[in-house]
């Protein structure tokens, strides 16, 4: 009975907190009216060519993965991945401010390619 | 030629094992000559796997590339040790990996059962070979994942592996992994064999309780090679970051842990049999989801492979696992109902149950946390997924508890402890933990994170208990045998192995545990900029970059810098910490510029120690050369084209050039020449970083008491290793009447159990009086069965 007790309470700690805690993921596209303060995962391909690195951080564009004329701007300063470049699909976590989405420091993940023959040698100049 | 045989290999180890399923299922109707037949086409299925894996092998190290496989993952540049692990690197290879994991482990399961289980082991085949059918069917019907395609005609050179996964852990981690997900398919096996055939006592338990433990040894030391590859890389998160496919590894290992201590209850009190069937179906559910979500792209992974074809059949696969094995153990309640209940809550079968508890309410936990935001789709139509505080903040507390109950399960006996035998044994342990904690308060500051300082203080608790069982152990051991303590301590050990190997790991998960407590509350990490000669202090310690290097290596261009660590004016260390740009291989040559601009990994500088480990990663400023580099391509553009105008340096490149144009022969020549020519203006560019004495970015990460994550993994393992050792008594399993001896061994074992615990000041006088006369008595109901 007291484990069942503590199941379902648990339970519904779990449903509880995860709604809340939860960040939503978008693409570039969805972001352009996005309400600002709110926590976003961004998740998209980096347009190549528009990686800028500036003191500790990095300026780029990421574009929907499917649509490269939709993109945003982009700052970060954290942990670079090894596989991060132009042309790669990132995940970021951060807020949108002033058409800038803003990324929180060490959130950024870069998908490792799983082939290099997806790896056109144009989307590796960054 | 090779690749023809290989795929008929596979064909007809496909065969093999529906073949093995149709033996198996006609001899459990009472044929024992086809159960015979069943268990040896299991071993020809073994046979023609390895062939199988042999030729894929072959192919990979001597560069056969009309494989496909080996083209799309491997290449001549290739270091030929990471040609043999190029194999699992593919989805087509790991597949065929799973498959002869599960043929290995199937026939030696078999092998070891042969003359016993006689109802359980026909089914038992069936469902294995079932398994491995789907997955050789899986290779062979699915589309775009046969490993032994071919190309033709054969290309001159691969496409190679990614620089990322040239590591060592690539050779190790991956296939320690799939061995313990496959691995835990015999018990499942058997229990689904159990469940048919209806014989619910522990004998299945007996026969694969070592398979579950080395299941889950290999996945422990897989999730632990993978915690520390990860460590070593610059992004990936440390050495755990919740990402879907740790926690897919994660899962079937609390579950698999869960039923290693529930099932001791079953062999020793026969209770919680539906509970011990439900754990090992929900293990290999776990595990072939995890199977699935490395290869199926549904959730966002570091470990993106990309969308695969076979993600919905091991969905499908997953689907009939639980359905098949729900229905199955609700036919079968009545038969699963235990005849006793537990005595009381102060034993170790109660503590059991709540260990139990924990990691299963762990596991649900990362299981909603994982795959949130599939739920969360459902219900909101918004992806969203939960970043590592969430878990944390669960995990944190069910780890304590856990940690609490390492040490509270060792100082329990069986069936029941007195109040004055509990104060005896729980005396030291708790006063040691107090103690911990205030001279921690008072010392350190640990109170920062009183989460991390509970969990020093059980540990401390947990540590003191299993030291002190050791002690007791050794104690009762020389009052009996006399010798020295270490010699009776190695006694006692060698003649418990399953016993005192469960500490050790017990032992080792609390070190494990304070070594991720304090590693996670403690960290500090930062980010510096810094030029040659500049210094900057985190944490105490004064780290100069000191001068920056650069090295030009077989297959990649090595920029790096040397970094001096002082504390306290004294030189703790040095750091050469450095970033690798991977030469262009191919089809991506052509230009200088690529040799800058294509993979990179970085290579960390860490120095480990015993109270901290100092880690940092370099970002070197390299785009100074990469626009010297573009110039330098403008340059060889001109001297190619030739014509007027050409500067004098590059006349005799034209020339050849020129010759080439009108004699084809030669043209390999001077592509060759233009290749050496541009690889050595090249590393000539990149000498020049050296005097550009440019900014350089630092990520400096000092990680207190991470160095006891790994010691306290390997710990375990050796725990589980002493565990699964046979000792000899088991080695010369008595034939004939198999099971009855089992039963006999099992329960001669209670009694040693139950002096030992005697000896060793668990158990009062009493208690053992009452525990000794009850085990006795059911020694003799057994010994009354033996048909005389």
């Amino acid at each position: 009975m007291v484990a069942l007790g503590a199941a379902v309470l648990l339970a519904a700690a779990l449903v509880y907190t995860s709604f809340s805690a939860s960040t939503e993921a978008k693409e570039p596209s969805q972001l352009l009216g996005a309400a600002p303060g709110t926590s976003y995962d961004l998740t998209g391909r980096v347009v190549a060519g528009s990686v800028r690195h500036e003191g500790k951080g990095l300026r780029f564009r990421v574009a929907d993965r499917d649509d490269a004329s939709q993109s945003i701007p982009v700052t970060y300063s954290g942990t670079v991945p090894d596989p991060f470049r132009g042309g790669r699909e990132i995940v970021l976590t951060g807020t949108v401010e002033n058409g800038v989405f803003v990324g929180e420091r060490d959130t950024l993940v870069t998908k490792c390619p799983s082939k290099f023959t997806t790896d056109s040698p144009a989307a590796n100049a960054s | 030629m090779p690749a023809s045989l290989g795929s008929a290999a596979l064909a007809f180890a496909f065969l093999t094992a529906v073949f093995a399923v149709v033996a198996a299922l006609v001899g459990s109707r009472g044929q024992r000559r086809w159960v015979d037949i069943s268990r040896r086409a299991v071993y020809a299925l073994c046979a023609l796997l390895t062939f199988c894996v042999v030729t894929l092998e072959v192919a990979f190290a001597g560069d056969d590339f009309s494989f496909a496989l080996v083209q799309q993952h491997s290449s001549i540049d290739t270091p030929a040790f990471y040609k043999l692990g190029a194999m699992w690197s593919s989805q087509e290879g790991s597949l065929l990996l799973w498959a002869w994991v599960l043929s290995i482990a199937a026939s030696a399961a078999l092998y070891a059962t042969r003359g016993k289980l006689r109802e359980v082991v026909p089914y038992a085949t069936a469902v294995m070979a079932a398994i491995a059918a789907f997955f050789t069917g899986l290779m062979l019907f699915a589309g775009g994942v046969n490993p032994f395609e071919t190309l033709s005609p054969a290309p001159a050179d691969g496409i190679g592996l990614t620089p990322l996964l040239q590591h060592p852990s690539m050779m190790i981690h991956p296939p320690m992994l799939y061995s313990g997900y496959v691995a835990f398919t015999i018990p499942f096996a058997f229990a689904i064999g159990a469940l048919i055939a209806r014989r619910l006592d522990a004998a299945w338990i007996r026969s694969t309780r070592r398979f579950a433990l080395i299941a889950w040894a290999f996945l422990g030391l897989g999730l632990l090679l993978g915690a520390r590859w990860s460590y070593t890389e610059l992004g990936w998160g440390g050495y755990w970051a919740w990402d879907p496919v740790e926690n897919a590894a994660l899962m079937p290992w609390l579950t698999g842990t869960a039923f290693l201590h529930s099932i001791m209850v079953q062999e020793k009190r026969g209770m919680l049999k539906a509970w011990n069937a439900s754990l090992i179906v929900a293990t290999f559910s776990l595990a072939l989801l995890g199977t699935f979500l490395v290869r199926s792209g549904v959730l966002q992974s570091i470990h993106a492979f990309g969308d695969s074809t076979v993600g919905p059949y091991i969905l499908g696969l997953i689907a009939v696992v639980l359905v098949g094995s729900t229905a199955l153990i609700v036919s079968r309640l009545d038969d699963l109902r235990a005849p006793k209940r537990i005595d009381s809550l102060a034993s170790r079968e109660a503590v059991f149950l709540v260990n139990n508890l924990l990691l299963v309410a762990l596991t649900a936990t990362i299981f909603w946390g994982t795959f949130f935001p599939l739920i969360a789709e459902l219900f909101t139509g918004e992806k969203a997924s939960l970043a590592a505080p969430w878990f944390d903040r669960y995990t944190t507390p069910l780890a304590i508890l856990l940690v609490l109950f390492t040490g509270v399960g060792p100082l329990l006996a069986w069936r029941r402890i007195s109040w004055a035998s509990a104060r005896r044994v729980f005396l030291v342990p708790a006063l040691v933990a107090v103690v911990t904690g205030v001279v921690l308060a008072l010392v350190t500051d640990a109170t920062q994170s009183l989460w991390a300082l509970a969990l020093f203080v059980f540990a401390a608790f947990a540590l003191t208990g299993l030291a002190q069982e050791f002690w007791r152990g050794a104690a009762a051991r020389r009052s009996l045998a006399g010798g020295s303590m270490p010699a009776a301590l190695l006694a006692v050990v060698s003649r418990n192995r399953r016993r005192y190997g469960g500490y050790i790991v017990h032992v080792g998960v609390a070190v494990l545990l304070i070594g991720i407590a304090a590693s996670s509350s403690f960290q500090t990490n930062r980010d510096l900029r810094l030029a040659p000669g500049e210094s900057a202090v985190v944490d105490d310690r004064t780290f100069t970059y000191e001068r920056p290097t650069v090295q030009a290596e077989p297959e990649a261009l090595a920029f790096g810098a040397v970094l001096s660590v002082e504390q306290g004016g004294e030189r703790v260390t040095t750091l050469r910490p450095s970033r690798r740009y991977f030469r262009p291989s191919g089809s991506e040559g052509g230009t200088i510029g690529s040799y800058f601009e294509g993979e990179a990994t970085s290579e960390v500088g860490l120095e480990p120690g015993p109270t901290s480990d100092l880690w940092t990663a370099v970002q070197p400023d390299i785009a100074p050369l990469i626009g010297r580099a573009r110039a330098a391509d403008q340059g060889f553009r001109t001297c190619v084209r030739g014509g007027p105008g050409v500067p004098p340096q590059c006349r005799s490149l034209s020339r050849l050039m020129r010759a080439a144009a009108a004699e084809p022969r030669l043209s390999p020549v001077a592509l060759a020449q233009i290749d050496s020519l541009q690889a050595a203006t090249a590393e000539r560019l990149a000498r020049s970083y050296l005097a550009d004495r440019g900014v350089a970015t630092f990520r400096v990460i000092v990680d207190p008491l991470v160095a006891w994550v790994w010691i306290g993994g390997l710990i375990a393992l050796t725990g589980a290793l002493i565990a699964i050792w046979p000792t000899r008594r088991a080695r010369r399993t008595p034939t004939g009447n198999g099971e009855l001896e089992a039963l006999k061994e099992a329960k001669y074992r209670e009694i040693r159990d139950a002096e030992l615990d005697h000896a060793a000041g668990k158990l009062s006088d009493e208690d053992y009086a009452l525990l000794d006369a009850e085990l006795r008595r059911e020694a003799v109901e057994i010994l009354d069965r033996e048909p005389v």
